[in-house]
């Protein structure tokens, strides 16, 4: 157990696992946990009760304990702590597991097992919670031994959070809970891990090696990501400071929206299957392109022979398994976001190289044509209202009131058309399930970033669909008297299926019509929440003020355009150079191949 | 080397010794569709808890490239060496093969398998288990000469491997 080596003194006094448990997870800092009890969790559940320094928040359905967890620890860049039981109660967590795997989110998440002498055995409400979360988490731990049970908390911590952070989960047998344990405080910082030593500082020849290139490039693009976010706000700091130093264009990945301000004219939008135009023309049309903390995932590249084909390729990444992953790279460099964007700041004034800055001024002018093609204008006419229009008004409205706002969503058209219309100033004010693309993100992700943030405004810009998925949530709302807003955009569609079903599959509406939904004002008042409804587009403003007003949750249900398809989009299988601008194009735009239909 | 040429490689993985680490590294090349040609694990230092994994695989430069740092991020790994990279190196396995048979053939398969250095080390009047050491090729060049003067049955462990020289993982 890689967790035992570096001992420090254990004290004496022997506690109860369960106490032990929540000492270390004290000591690791944790204020808040997210959890649901059961059987196997019983004696942590009674030591919580004993004690005031961990704040536990009842959440109603496990997946949304992690997802709460992940709003908490995305919004805060501290690691969410998680507490379910066995059995059903781990498996309910995959999902959420599989997410924060995905987007690198550090949770750790403790599950309850049968007691060690049962395990194996079939037992009420086991299952193998290690074996089953193995391909879903960083790592994880089952603790057979009480003198393990503190370093392993503590070790969790550290993998957790450190290198590309993740979700860990400790698995904890019922008899290891009540055996009378001793404590060890967490290694010191300055003790390397036994074997997890993940690289943070970069490699200085390759940042020069970087910094030439980019002096010498005519079209340059800068491409950051969610590592960004994740490196903490000294990263988007830094990251300001470079793309302004070089002038060069910045695009965000959806995870990394908000490392950069959207409001700066460097900005050139998000980039990726429904970025903008002039974002992913920049990334087709670039001579060198770099990339920080961003993974080529395959929203973001669209057909990979044929992306960027023109460019070098910088990657700047913690995770080496990153680097050359999907697209082979010039200059690889493993390290840190803040680290390397640092030494990228200093490289960048000590190289004596002047930037091409003609070639560059010439280069914004084409960018500016294509940004002149206004990609995400739309017109809002007549009473029926626009979904891209209610998130655009959500976004002015709310940025009136000069609140300090977080924005999660659900997965699906509502999730891009808030990506595109909300201006994100600012690192972890966007929650999003990127990766895994999870609907029933949203609302359990507000209200971690609730917690975490009691006077922000914390709004849910959801679908009618993705809603019901963690709709239970609304419970834990009352309870805990948690003002989150739920922004649903009402297409009666499972809009992004219907989207696909009309583009790809001939309009087909297969099983993407949500047929018999609730009455989602009375929904909310069943909730104990208040519920209001947009159906006509002079209604919007009202109900936007009034949801914001209103101190408490509120469900808005704005009942938008029912066939409205997001655009631009990049259709599957497609380079960047061939984008569906809008409606008006679609007949235009080359038929998508049989290899395009493959992809997802 | 081209993008598209498959190669083979050896990689020594120096891990913790503890539960479910060779789940992991098994799950990890069945997850994300790598090739396992071989692959075996034992504890080599018990005061350090270490054990080792080596695995045979095959891919593009750009999969090996990847199975190695995926390995590497695994939180129990201690070391990734490629061996086929790095230089020469020794490459062995041991087989116990069982050969039923009489008459001639037995004296046949007793004949080659002096040959090819192979171990008696169980006989009855029918049978002969021999253990053999070697390189996979020569293990599978003995097997085909066994078929038809009776193999009965094959167990190998995989190959283990370690560098030439003074270099050590």
């Amino acid at each position: 157990m890689s967790a035992t080596t570096a001992p420090s003194p254990a004290t004496t006094e022997l506690r109860p696992g369960a106490e032990v448990v929540l000492r270390a997870l004290k000591e690791q800092g944790v204020e808040v946990i997210f959890g649901y009890p059961g059987g196997a969790v019983l004696p942590i559940y009674d030591a919580l009760f004993q004690q005031n320094a961990i704040r536990h928040i009842l959440v109603r359905h496990e997946q949304a304990a992690v997802h709460a967890a992940e709003g908490y620890a995305r919004s805060t860049g501290k690691v969410g702590c998680v507490l379910v039981t066995s059995g059903p109660g781990a498996t309910n967590a995959v999902t959420g597991l599989v997410d924060a795997l995905m987007d690198s989110i550090p949770i750790v998440c403790l599950t309850g097992q049968v007691p060690t002498h049962l395990i194996g055995n079939d037992a009420f409400q086991e299952a193998d919670t290690t074996g089953i979360t193995r391909p879903a988490t960083k790592h994880n731990y089952l603790v057979k031994r009480s003198e393990d049970l503190a370093a392993v908390v503590h070790d969790a911590f550290y993998v957790a959070r450190s290198g590309r952070p993740g979700p860990v989960v400790i698995d904890l047998p019922k008899d290891i809970l009540i055996k009378p344990a001793p404590y060890t405080e967490a290694p010191a910082a300055s003790t390397p891990h036994r074997s997890y030593r993940p690289v943070t500082q970069p490699d200085m020849e390759q940042i020069k090696r970087a910094v030439a290139l980019l002096k010498a490039s005519k079209k340059p693009i800068i491409y950051a990501g969610g590592g960004v976010i994740n490196a903490g706000p000294e990263a988007s700091a830094l990251l300001g400071e470079f793309v302004r130093m070089t002038g060069f264009p910045c695009t965000n990945t959806l995870m990394g929206l908000g490392a950069f301000p959207a409001s700066d004219p460097l900005f050139v939008g998000m980039l990726g299957m429904h970025g903008t135009y002039e974002a992913n023309l920049c990334m087709f049309h670039s001579d060198v392109m770099f990339n920080i903390g961003a993974r080529f995932d395959d929203r973001v590249t669209g057909r990979l022979d044929a992306f960027a084909p023109n460019s070098k390729k910088i990657h700047a990444d913690i995770d080496p398994s990153s680097i050359n992953k999907n697209v082979k790279v010039d200059v690889p460099i493993v390290g840190d976001a803040a680290a390397v964007l640092r030494a990228m700041i200093a490289a960048w004034k000590d190289d004596s190289t002047a930037p091409q800055k003609e070639a560059v001024a010439a280069w914004w002018r084409e960018i500016d044509a294509w940004r002149s093609i206004r990609c995400l204008a739309y017109k809002q006419e007549g009473k029926i209202i626009k979904p891209q229009h209610a998130v655009k008004r959500l976004f002015e409205i709310t940025n009136e009131t000069g609140r300090d706002t977080y924005i999660s969503t659900e997965v699906g058209q509502h999730q891009m058309w808030a990506a595109q219309y909300i201006g994100f100033e600012k690192p972890n004010r966007w929650l999003t399930s990127g990766g895994l693309g999870t609907m029933g993100y949203g609302l359990p992700a507000a209200m971690g970033a609730q917690i975490a943030h009691p006077d922000a405004l914390c709004i849910d810009v959801a679908g009618e669909a993705s809603i019901l998925m963690n709709i239970q949530e609304m419970s834990t709302l009352a309870q805990y008297r948690l003002p989150v807003k739920v922004f649903i955009l009402n297409n009666e569609y499972m809009g992004m299926v219907r989207q696909w079903q009309e583009l790809l599959h001939g309009g087909r509406y297969s099983e993407s019509y949500s047929e018999a939904l609730p009455d989602f004002v009375k929904l909310a008042e069943a909730f104990h929440a208040r519920g209001m409804r947009a159906e006509t587009a002079d209604q919007l403003d009202d109900v936007i003020h009034a949801m914001l007003a209103h101190d408490g949750p509120v469900i808005a249900d704005i009942c938008v355009a029912k066939d409205e398809n997001c655009f631009p989009m990049i259709p599957s299988g497609a380079p960047h150079n061939e984008m569906i601008l809008g409606p008006n194009q679609e007949q235009n735009a080359r038929a998508v191949t049989d290899e395009g239909k493959v992809l997802v | 080397m081209s993008a598209t040429d498959i190669r083979n490689a050896t990689i020594a993985v120096l891990v913790e010794n503890e539960a479910g680490v060779l789940a992991r590294v098994i799950g990890l090349f069945s997850g994300r569709g790598y090739n396992i040609d071989s692959l075996t694990v034992a504890p080599v230092d018990a005061e350090k808890r270490l054990s080792r994994i080596t695995v045979v695989t095959s891919g593009t430069e750009m999969v090996i490239d990847q199975i190695k740092a995926q390995l590497d991020r695994l939180v129990p790994v201690h070391k990734v060496s490629d061996l086929t990279l790095e230089g020469p190196h020794l490459t062995r396995e041991l087989a116990l093969i069982k050969v039923v048979g009489r008459g001639e053939h037995r004296v046949e398969a007793l004949r080659l398998a002096d040959a090819f250095r192979a171990r008696v080390v169980d006989a009855t009047v029918q049978s002969f288990v021999f253990e053999m050491t070697g390189n996979a090729e020569k293990i599978d060049a003995f097997c085909a000469l066994m078929r038809p003067l009776g193999l009965a049955e094959v167990s190998r462990t995989g190959a283990v491997a370690i560098a030439r020289g003074e270099r050590v993982v």
